[in-house]
């Protein structure tokens, strides 16, 4: 092949069911009680999805980013990961951290804008939320270079976007992970929108898959409303990586439904015909039909799982509403092992002022939103 | 005239600049079709094309580092970083480069350049959306650092740090970004870097600050009017280079300083602003310079954050603290 006629091969696309929910992949063989619970978890997400953005419009809850219609490539993705496994995520996984066991009041908490709801349960292998587009993928490669020095089972799983894969800590990230040959997975939720800048704005390439060759380990193009799929992906690389035979990066296409976040406006820069294309491809809507073409789907089950959804939310936004206010110590505490004199000079002066305040403040109003 | 908000002054400028000077370019994330995230960016891609208004892929390494190629080639990008707490990665390019071609080239190259980013708390954003850490920016010999407070000087300042024949970062507070409106001049005019505004005259202490603990400081001078103490409220407007005289001269007025900073307080711009008062003017002073700033810890989630920023009453104990020394 002359450099003139180079065309770089895109990987094959995987899909075990179609938008429609009928079958066009080889069938994984997956336990019934899992196939519920993959459900359970992506209705789950959706609802509480969808509570966080009336929260946030109410004034009750701070900027928030949505998860609608990447509910497949969340639930997918972390339910493969094992319970020695590392989860390493972003910033938009209300999905994969329901499912991790990170509770709603948790999420919610966060996004009223405590960091405390950053707190992750004792025994759940998952670092906190990173903001900054991409910077956690470099770590996700160190805790899998440490799993491989001590020797120790697991692996890790880190998610990111399509605007991550142009950051350098995405590319150094692979680097070092194809050199080490250290087992973490790399996955891409393609939501296909970086705030209003669209993938083929974002790299130039065919896929974000084929990126995995130049790194020298795999790419995996999966469709990511496609639960199955995703999962059987995620698994296949989590069993590989775990087997020692080093990364591999999954692009799980999806579509953001919703906003970037509650700040952003997306009919500004996409149009309704896209939106709709991608409502048809709905993760839940062709996972539903297929649970109902084998029997699992009932309009009774359906209607427990609402109600526990419900329940389940209600609870959520009272514990995170009702939670105890911070203490000024919190503003101070965790930053050092110990506390340096200076720091605590700072506190106490702190402390001492909001005691002794006589004017207070005149709020700026600040009209038009901000992401 | 025409009343106009920062976030419209801004737009302005980069109107009237990318219209007579061909060469000007903006370039980010989400600059062109969306028109900026806070919409300072309105209307310029319908305007000027695809050619001159680019949005970029996710990458603030290499947002800065192509202006740094395009500026050396005899363009003028006008660059965004859409929060200042995402400008890290963008910190190798502008303090490797950006800040050193002209001096590495003994003067043959140089980089036109100007880096526009909201910086600043106290609009309940999420994390890394509300830092300021300008004195960083300061620190690195090479870079001019402007941070403008109302609209008038945000349109002047920005037209002046576009024609500038260095690297400007120019910082936009988001906390003032809407918060008001001034009359504004509907044609093209400049404000000179470097050189700060008195925003009111005083006699008893010399109040400095820039971005938004301008109006904070205005404020606390209210409040300390009825106690019989006038205080002088300098608003910096450019960090680098630093008006040294301005504010000398008010401290030779008045014999009391204090610095009003919403970075954390270690090594903060304010601490450079003690630094030179104490060396040089050290006689003047009738009391220690104080400083009214963050503190040294992340800024936090916004359930924290009013106690994170300098408010007015903490300004105006710290003023009193001055006057009763």
């Amino acid at each position: 092949m002359g450099v003139g006629t180079y065309e770089p091969e895109g990987p094959e696309f995987i899909q075990i069911l179609d938008k429609d929910g009928e079958l066009v992949g080889d069938e994984p063989d997956i336990h019934e009680d899992t196939l519920k619970e993959m459900y359970w978890w992506m209705f789950y997400a959706r609802k509480a999805d969808e509570k966080a953005l009336k929260l946030q419009r109410q004034g009750r809850m701070g900027t928030f980013a949505p998860i609608e219609g990447q509910e497949a490539a969340q639930i997918g993705a972390s339910m493969a990961i094992g319970d020695k496994d590392w989860f390493v995520p972003a910033f938009r996984e209300l999905g994969s951290y329901l499912q991790r066991g990170i509770g709603l009041e948790k999420n919610y908490q966060y996004f009223m804008g405590d960091v405390r709801g950053n707190e992750i349960p004792e025994g759940v292998n998952n670092l906190p939320i990173a903001v900054p587009v991409s910077t956690q993928v470099p770590h996700a490669v160190g805790l899998a270079w440490g799993i491989k020095i001590k020797g120790d089972e697991g692996a890790v799983l880190t998610v990111f976007g399509d605007g991550a894969t142009s950051e350098g800590d995405f590319h150094e990230g692979l680097n070092f992970g194809g050199t080490l040959g250290v087992p973490v997975v790399f996955f891409c939720q393609n939501n296909q929108w970086a705030i209003s800048v669209p993938l083929e704005k974002q790299t130039g390439a065919e896929t974000i898959a084929q990126k995995a060759n130049a790194y020298g380990f795999p790419g995996i193009y999966v469709d990511g409303n496609d639960v199955l799929a995703v999962y059987q992906a995620t698994k296949s690389a989590l069993d590989r990586a775990r087997e020692g035979k080093g990364p591999t990066l999954i692009e799980a296409l999806t579509y953001r439904l919703s906003m970037h976040t509650t700040a952003d406006d997306p009919t500004r820069y996409r149009t309704q015909e896209e939106l709709d294309s991608w409502k048809d491809k709905d993760p839940l809507k062709r996972f539903r039909k297929y649970l109902e073409d084998k029997g699992i789907w009932t309009e009774g089950w359906q209607e427990e799982l609402e109600k526990k959804a419900q329940k389940k939310i209600d609870e959520a936004v009272q514990a995170a509403e009702n939670i105890e206010e911070h203490s000024v110590e919190e503003m101070f505490e965790h930053m050092f092992n110990e506390m340096p004199k200076d720091l605590k000079e700072q506190m106490e002066y702190l402390k001492r002022s909001l005691e002794e305040k006589e004017i207070e403040e005149e709020e700026v109003e600040i009209k038009g939103g901000f992401p | 005239m025409t009343e106009m908000n920062i976030v419209q002054a801004v737009n302005n400028a980069l109107h009237l600049e990318m219209e007579s000077d061909e060469e000007v370019m903006v370039l980010g994330e989400d600059v062109g079709v969306n028109e900026g995230v806070f919409r300072v960016t309105e209307g310029l891609l319908d305007k000027f094309g695809e050619d001159r208004v680019r949005d970029t892929p996710l990458a603030e390494s290499g947002i800065v580092g192509v202006s740094i190629g395009l500026a050396l080639y005899g363009l003028k990008p006008v660059a965004e970083i859409q929060f200042m707490g995402f400008m890290w990665p963008a910190l190798d390019q502008l303090s490797s480069h950006a800040s050193r071609y002209r001096n590495r080239s003994r003067g043959q190259y140089h980089v036109p350049m100007v880096l526009r980013a909201p910086y600043g708390g106290g609009v309940k954003a999420l994390e890394h959306h509300s830092e300021s850490f300008e004195s960083v920016l300061a620190h690195i010999p090479g870079l001019k650092v402007v941070i403008p407070s109302t609209p008038k000087d945000a349109k002047g300042l920005l037209i002046s740090s576009i024609r500038d024949p260095d690297p400007v970062v120019f910082l936009e507070p988001k906390k003032l970004y809407r918060a008001f409106k001034q009359d504004v001049p509907e044609d093209t005019f400049t404000e000179e870097l470097g050189k700060a505004r008195v925003v009111q005259e005083g006699e008893d202490i010399t109040l400095v600050g820039w971005g938004a603990m301008v109006p904070k400081m205005v404020k606390a001078a209210d409040h300390v009017s009825d106690e019989g103490i006038t205080a002088e409220v300098i608003d910096l407007r450019t960090i680098y280079p630093y008006d040294e005289e301005t504010v000398h001269g008010s401290i030779r007025k008045t014999g009391r300083l204090l610095v009003v900073q919403e970075a954390p307080r270690t090594l903060g711009f304010g601490s450079e602003v003690v630094a030179r008062a104490v060396k040089k003017e050290l006689l003047s002073l009738k009391s220690p310079p104080l400083r009214a700033t963050g503190f040294d810890v992340p800024f936090p989630l916004y359930k924290m954050e009013d106690w994170a920023m300098p408010d007015v009453d903490r300004i105006v104990k710290k003023i009193r603290k001055a006057i009763e020394w």
